[in-house]
């Protein structure tokens, strides 16, 4: 299950979630919504540390941020 | 009932607390401040609220608010503060939201005067605000009217969800006569289910006066217009005073309808057959009270505290089938019985004319 | 896997309409995610400006009172003054409150008015296309100081937060920014705040929030942040400047 989820028929592809993650998961995609914005995708799961930082700066709560369960 | 002898504006003031207003919101300027200053007094002692806000534009808006919440509210100011208060009340009326206005009419434009006038009327029955609305527009001319009409403001505005102004006049505001206190009369309204106090228990609500789009935008206007149709069919209001065998009439509103009243008197110990219709709602405005004498009038003469705007609305209630002048006065000035009959028999040629003027003391 | 983020049940969820990158986003979401902590949707009524943001009465789960333009700290005394119980908030541009608005700003401060007002500052009248604002800075580009805001004639920016401080009915005063991650927090901490002194009834709370206009700075949405960062930051008095005594603040 991926870390961080894409609503994508809310973002605007705004670029602020790409430039205030620290470890460069995100990017514009290449796939338009219905409004015709370039939803944001993400390129490494792997790398997300669900620290959430996108999504406190997205302006349209366009994205889902999930963590590892801690033990 | 007992009887007291208080001020025209305080017993708008006082009407407003036996109504149930609970808030009031205004601004002092003469010669409407006394409804404020009463109402400072004495509506806080019936659990109610008075602000003054900072202008006469805060206080509207005041009144927005505590509209919107259910609450009944008024607000009270003369001319050049009623100029002030036009977009809001364009807002008020687009909202849809119950608040009584009181307009005592002073002599304009500008800062002009203190005086009675009723240089405000197209201002109250034509727009003044921006846009396609109406008030229901009340015209007391006398004390009890004041207080009477002032209570029923309340329940017309939540009858109709729409702002209704009492318009009155610096004479009005200022003069001494006894009024009954009347309690407020128990009726029946319209559920308030549209109402803004915090969505608990329910779907979370909004009140707003914008359309997104020109479809929506007409499909308002046209919603307004059949309300305000409602309105023009059931609430028209007025006085007819030896009206029924009347060859000539007098049209004459507010502190003109009761001097007015006056001139019949005189006229008809003269012989002459001159009635009065005195309008009581100036929006609606009454052409109900017109059509049996439409086609039987000879002739009618307005008298009015301006250079002539209800005239224009007699002479389309009688389709200008008969002559319609106007005798006016203006700057604060009111005209006495003489001169008004002077006029009156001058332009409709009464053989009684000269008798008249001549013999001051028969008056 | 648990889910750390999600939207807030303070927004109902209809997508927001602003500009890309435009952080009024930010604080619809951080001013629904107080409410929903407090506790307070039901019993809170805001009141929309006219401006960008004149729409956000269907983007907050709050009922909502739409003002004309610079009259919503003059709607919002109506009603809290009908409904003392119950959480009533503004939620204006700096233009609707410092231009139109501001004998409004300066009253309900002076009554101490137990309402909040959230001003969002983006130095420019946004929704009519980028003019001049009495935030606008000296220097600054807008349609209606196409040469730059020349501050000999028309004076320069207000700070408001601070003007506001310094009467008497107003309890809390903050001046923050949503330019990044560690301010977005002490913007949320300070609107909390704010709610909590109304809860209290100490009197008037304002929130004023440094936010961006991308498209009438004509910047992209990173490098709005930077100008936000570079040039507004400076002139303004940062944090919060008044705070009530002796209250333990959330």
């Amino acid at each position: 299950m991926p870390k961080v989820v894409v609503l994508g028929e809310y973002c605007k592809s705004c670029g602020l979630c790409v430039n205030v993650c620290p470890n460069h998961v995100l990017a514009i995609g290449d796939k338009a919504n219905l409004k015709g914005y370039y939803p944001v995708v993400v390129t490494d799961d792997t790398k997300c540390i669900s620290c959430a930082m996108c999504a406190i700066v997205c302006p349209d709560v366009a994205l889902e941020v999930f963590r590892k369960k801690r033990s | 009932m007992k009887k007291v002898l208080i001020k025209g504006n305080e017993a708008i003031a006082e009407a407003a607390i036996q109504a149930g207003c609970k808030m009031f919101f205004g601004y002092p300027i003469t010669p409407s401040t006394e409804i404020v200053e009463y109402l400072a007094k004495h509506l806080p002692k019936a659990g109610g609220t008075v602000l003054q806000g900072e202008d006469e534009v805060a206080s509207i808006y005041m009144c927005y608010g505590a509209a919107a919440t259910g609450t009944r509210v008024m607000t009270a100011t003369s001319s050049p503060g009623f100029s002030l208060k036009q977009e809001g009340i364009s807002y008020l009326a687009a909202a849809e939201l119950p608040v009584v206005i009181v307009n005592v009419n002073r002599a304009g434009p500008g800062l002009g005067g203190l005086g009675p006038a009723q240089s405000d009327y197209f201002q109250c029955t034509k727009g003044g605000g921006h846009g396609d609305y109406r008030l229901i527009v009340l015209a007391p001319s006398k004390s009890q009217e004041l207080y009477d009409f002032t209570m029923e403001a309340f329940d017309l505005a939540d009858k109709y969800r729409n702002p209704v102004l009492i318009l009155a006049d610096g004479f009005l505001g200022q003069m001494m006569e006894p009024v009954e206190i009347k309690k407020r009369q128990a009726v029946s309204l319209p559920e308030q289910d549209w109402i803004v106090d915090g969505c608990r228990g329910r779907e979370k609500r909004k009140i707003v006066s914008y359309a997104l789009s020109n479809e929506v935008g007409e499909a308002h206007c046209l919603k307004w217009q059949a309300k305000y149709e409602d309105i023009t069919a059931h609430e028209q209001r007025w006085e007819e005073f030896q009206a029924e065998d009347a060859d000539y009439l007098l049209v004459g509103y507010g502190t003109c309808g009761r001097i007015a009243k006056s001139v019949v008197l005189h006229a008809r110990k003269q012989g002459i057959k001159l009635g009065l219709i005195r309008p009581i709602t100036l929006w609606p405005f009454p052409e109900k009270a017109f059509a049996s004498y439409k086609n039987k009038i000879k002739g009618i003469v307005t008298v009015e505290l301006n250079a002539g705007q209800m005239i224009e609305d007699v002479k389309l209630a009688v389709e200008c089938k008969m002559p319609v002048f106007l005798y006016s006065r203006q700057g604060g000035m009111m005209p006495g019985e003489q001169e008004i009959l002077k006029f009156t028999a001058q332009v409709f040629a009464w053989p009684v004319a000269e008798e008249v003027i001549a013999d001051g003391k028969n008056i | 896997m648990e889910k750390i983020f999600k939207r807030t049940t303070g927004l109902t969820g209809v997508p927001f309409h602003y500009c890309p990158g435009c952080t009024h986003g930010i604080i619809h979401r951080i001013i629904g995610e107080v409410l929903e902590e407090l506790n307070i949707i039901e019993e809170t009524i805001g009141i929309a400006p006219v401006g960008c943001a004149g729409f956000c009465l269907d983007m907050f789960s709050c009922d909502f009172v739409g003002a004309a333009h610079g009259r919503a700290q003059a709607v919002a005394t109506g009603v809290k003054r009908s409904l003392p119980e119950k959480m009533v908030f503004t939620y204006q541009g700096d233009g609707d409150m410092t231009a139109i608005g501001m004998s409004h700003a300066i009253h309900v401060a002076a009554r101490g008015e137990k309402i909040t007002s959230i001003m969002v500052n983006n130095a420019v009248f946004g929704m009519t296309g980028g003019q001049m604002a009495p935030t606008t800075l000296g220097g600054q580009i807008t349609t209606t100081s196409p040469y730059g805001r020349d501050c000999v004639l028309t004076g320069a920016p207000i700070d408001l937060p601070k003007t506001i401080a310094t009467l008497h009915g107003a309890v809390y005063v903050a001046s923050v920014s949503v330019d990044c991650p560690k301010n977005i927090f002490a913007a949320k901490k300070a609107i909390k705040r704010a709610f909590q002194v109304q809860q209290l009834g100490l009197g008037f709370s304002l929130v004023s929030v440094l936010s961006t206009c991308p498209t009438n700075w004509g910047l992209s949405p990173v490098d709005s942040l930077t100008w936000l960062q570079e040039k507004m930051l400076p002139i303004y008095q940062m944090g919060e400047l008044k705070v009530p005594e002796g209250v333990q603040l959330l």
